[in-house]
C-alpha cells in the first residue's frame, strides 16, 4: 500500500512534465510558422494595402479609371480565358497519353512538359521572340501574311500558354495513375464506348486533379510577368497586362497607380485561392471520393 | 449460351499465361476456373470477356465468333476482383449505368434497378456512394450492376477473395441460388478449392497456363489425373510412389497384412476429426485423418507404434522425383 502510493506520487509529476512538454513545443512551432509567414507574406501584402489607401480613396479611383489600367485588366482577363481552357484540354489529353498509352517518345513528352517549370520565364520569352519575331524563324513568314505575333496579344497568349502548360498535366497524371483502369474496363463490359466512358467515368474520376490544375493554371496566367514582359514590348494601353502595368506605373513614380493595380491582381488571385478552399471543403464534406 | 474457346495462347513478355487452352463451358452451367496464382485462370476469363486479346486461338459465345469483338458487344456481365465500382456515382447510378448507356426509357430503368437492388438486398443503400459500403455490399452492388444488362454470360474474377470468411460463405450460397434461378451461364475464377467445390457444378483445374483436368468436384477428388490435381484438390501424403489421402489410411494397434509400422509423433483433436502425425522407421513423415470415434477406440498416445495400411491410393506415371517429398499437414492447406 505504502509502496504503491509512493510510486503513484512519483509518477504523477513526471507525467505532468511529459504532457506539458509537447504543449510548449506546439506553441513554439506555431509561433515560428506564423512569424515566418507574416514576415515573408502577410506583412508586405498588408503594406501594399495600407500604402494604396494612404491618401484616401480618390487617387485609387482615379488610377482605376485610367484607360491604360482598363486595357491591361481586360487584356489580362482575355489571355487567361484563352490560356486556361486550351491548357486544360491539352493537359488532359497529354496526361491520358502519358499514363495510358505506350508510344515512342512517351518519356520525352513527359520530360518536355516540365520545361516551363525549369526554364526561367525570361528565357521562354526570348525563345519566343527568336521564333516569332520579325527576323525570327517563323515570324518573317507570318509577318508577310499580316500576322503579328511578337509585341502583340498573340505572342502574349503564346507566352502564357507556355509558362502555364505543366499544371493540369502534372495534377492529372497522379490521379489517373491512382484511379487505374478497372472502372473504365467495367464501363466497357457494361456497353459504354470509349468516348462515353471518357465522359461518364474517366473525367469524373479525375475531376479533382483537373480542378486543381485549372486553378493553378489560372493563377499562373494572371500573374505571369517575365515571359509576357519580353514578348509584349509593354506598349501602354495596347500590350500591357496587369503585371507589366504595375511595373510601368512604378517606374513612372506613380506609386498609387502601381499599388492599385497590384491590389486588383492580388484580389483576383485571392478569389482563385478562395474558390480552391471552398472546393476542397466541399470535397471533404461529401465524402464521396 | 455455350462458351467455347479453342487453342488459346497468350504471352505477356516472356511469361506464357495461356498455352494452347481449349475449353467448352456448357449452357447454363456454373463453372469454376481453379488454380494457383499465375496459372492463367484470370487471363482466360479476361479473354472470354474481351478485356484481353489472345495471341492465337478463338472464342465463341453461342454460335458467334467473338474473338475480335470488343467487350461492349459480347453480351457479357463481368464482376471485377475489387468490384471496380464507379466511385463518383451512387449505388443506384452504378446499377443503372448499363441501362442508361443503352438509352432505355426512364420507367424501365427505374423498375429494373429497383428490382435488382432488392434482389441483392441493398435497396436501402441506393443513395450511398461506394466508399460508404462494406466489402460485401460493394460485391452485391457489382453483381447487380453486371446483371442489369441481362447478360447471356456472367463472368466473375475472384468474386469472394476480398471478403471475410463469414460473408464469403453467405455470398457463395447466395450466388449458387441466384444461378439456379436465373440460369445464366456463369464462369468464376478462384484459387480456393473448397470454394470451387462448394459453388460450381463443373471445375476446371489450371496450372502453368494449361488445363490440368476438368470435371465435377467428385470426379476431381476421386479420380485426379495428376499429382498436381490430387494435391491441389484436398490433402495428400506421398508414400513411396503412391499418393494417399490422409483419410484413406487405416491405423491398427496390432500388425497385419500389408501394414507397415509407424511412430505416433503427435495427435491433434480438431473436434470433427483427429489428425495423427506419423513417422515411418525410414524417417518418412506423413499424417492420417481419422474420426474421433476411431481415435478413442485406438487409444493413441504419443510415442506409440501403430500399423498403417493404405485403403487406396494412386500412382501417376512420370511422378515427381523421389525426395520431392510427401506432403505434411502444414503444406496441404485443408485442416
Amino acid at each position: 500500500m505504502n509502496l504503491a502510493t509512493t510510486r503513484a506520487g512519483q509518477a504523477l509529476p513526471e507525467r505532468r512534465e511529459v504532457a506539458a512538454h509537447p504543449h510548449a513545443a506546439r506553441l513554439t512551432l506555431r509561433a515560428i510558422g506564423l512569424g515566418y509567414l507574416s514576415v515573408l507574406l502577410a506583412l508586405p501584402v498588408l503594406m501594399v494595402f495600407l500604402r494604396t489607401f494612404e491618401h484616401g480613396l480618390e487617387p485609387v479611383l482615379a488610377a482605376l479609371q485610367r484607360p491604360a489600367f482598363g486595357s491591361a485588366f481586360w487584356l489580362t482577363l482575355q489571355i487567361t480565358l484563352i490560356a486556361v481552357p486550351v491548357n486544360t484540354v491539352f493537359g488532359i489529353i497529354a496526361a491520358l497519353a502519358i499514363v495510358r498509352r505506350r508510344f515512342p517518345g512517351r518519356s520525352l513528352l513527359n520530360a518536355v512538359i516540365d520545361l516551363p517549370f525549369v526554364l526561367s520565364p525570361v528565357i521562354i520569352g526570348l525563345s519566343l521572340v527568336l521564333v516569332y519575331g520579325q527576323t525570327g524563324w517563323l515570324g518573317g513568314a507570318l509577318g508577310d501574311l499580316g500576322i503579328q505575333i511578337i509585341f502583340a496579344p498573340p505572342g502574349m497568349i503564346l507566352a502564357t500558354l507556355f509558362v502555364s502548360l505543366p499544371f493540369v498535366v502534372r495534377e492529372v497524371i497522379p490521379v489517373l495513375r491512382e484511379v487505374g483502369t478497372d472502372q473504365e474496363q467495367a464501363a466497357y463490359t457494361l456497353g459504354a464506348s470509349r468516348w462515353r466512358t471518357f465522359w461518364r467515368v474517366t473525367l469524373p474520376s479525375v475531376r479533382w486533379g483537373v480542378i486543381y490544375g485549372v486553378i493553378l493554371t489560372t493563377a499562373r496566367s494572371l500573374g505571369e510577368f517575365g515571359a509576357v514582359a519580353i514578348v509584349s514590348g509593354k506598349i501602354s494601353g495596347r500590350t500591357e497586362t496587369l503585371t507589366t502595368h504595375v511595373e510601368e506605373r512604378f517606374l513612372a513614380f506613380d506609386l498609387v497607380g502601381a499599388y492599385t493595380a497590384s491590389i486588383v491582381l492580388a484580389l483576383m488571385a485571392l478569389a482563385v485561392l478562395f474558390s480552391m478552399t471552398v472546393i476542397q471543403a466541399g470535397r471533404h464534406d461529401k465524402g464521396n471520393h | 449460351m455455350i462458351i467455347s474457346v479453342r487453342r488459346l495462347t497468350k504471352q505477356f513478355g516472356s511469361f506464357r499465361a495461356l498455352d494452347d487452352v481449349s475449353l467448352t463451358v456448357a449452357d447454363g452451367s456454373l463453372t469454376a476456373l481453379l488454380g494457383p496464382s499465375g496459372s492463367g485462370k484470370t487471363t482466360l476469363l479476361r479473354i472470354i470477356a474481351g478485356l484481353d486479346l489472345p495471341d492465337r486461338g478463338s472464342v465463341h459465345i453461342g454460335d458467334r465468333d467473338v474473338t475480335r469483338v470488343p467487350p461492349q458487344d459480347r453480351g457479357i456481365g463481368f464482376v471485377f476482383q475489387h468490384y471496380a465500382p464507379f466511385k463518383h456515382m451512387t449505388v443506384w447510378d452504378n446499377v443503372a449505368f448499363g441501362l442508361t448507356i443503352r438509352k432505355r426509357p426512364r420507367p424501365e430503368v427505374q423498375r429494373v434497378v429497383r428490382e435488382l437492388l432488392q434482389l441483392v438486398q441493398i435497396a436501402h443503400l441506393a443513395d450511398r456512394y461506394p466508399s460508404q459500403l462494406s466489402g460485401g455490399q460493394r460485391q452485391r452492388m457489382a453483381l447487380a450492376r453486371a446483371l442489369a444488362i441481362e447478360p447471356e454470360v456472367l463472368l466473375l474474377d475472384e468474386p469472394f477473395g476480398a471478403l471475410d470468411a463469414r460473408v464469403r460463405k453467405e455470398l457463395r450460397t447466395w450466388l449458387r441460388r441466384l444461378h439456379d434461378e436465373a440460369h445464366v451461364t456463369t464462369v468464376f475464377v478462384t484459387h480456393d478449392q473448397e470454394e470451387a467445390m462448394d459453388v460450381a457444378d463443373h471445375i476446371v483445374v489450371m496450372d502453368a497456363g494449361r488445363i490440368e483436368q476438368e470435371g465435377s468436384a467428385r470426379e476431381l477428388y476421386e479420380e485426379p489425373a495428376s499429382e498436381f490435381v490430387m494435391s491441389f484438390i484436398g490433402p495428400v501424403n506421398r508414400l513411396d510412389d503412391r499418393y494417399v489421402r490422409p483419410h484413406d489410411l487405416d491405423l491398427a494397434v496390432d500388425p497385419r497384412d500389408g501394414a507397415r509400422p509407424a511412430l505416433v509423433e503427435r495427435v491433434v483433436y480438431l473436434g470433427f476429426e483427429v489428425r495423427v502425425e506419423l513417422r515411418r522407421e525410414d524417417g518418412l513423415r506423413f499424417w492420417a485423418q481419422i474420426s474421433p470415434l476411431e481415435a478413442e477406440r485406438l487409444e493413441l498416445v504419443r510415442g506409440q507404434t501403430v500399423f498403417v495400411r493404405a485403403a487406396r491410393g494412386r500412382s501417376f506415371a512420370g511422378a515427381l522425383p523421389v525426395g520431392a517429398g510427401m506432403r505434411g499437414p502444414e503444406t496441404t492447406g485443408r485442416a
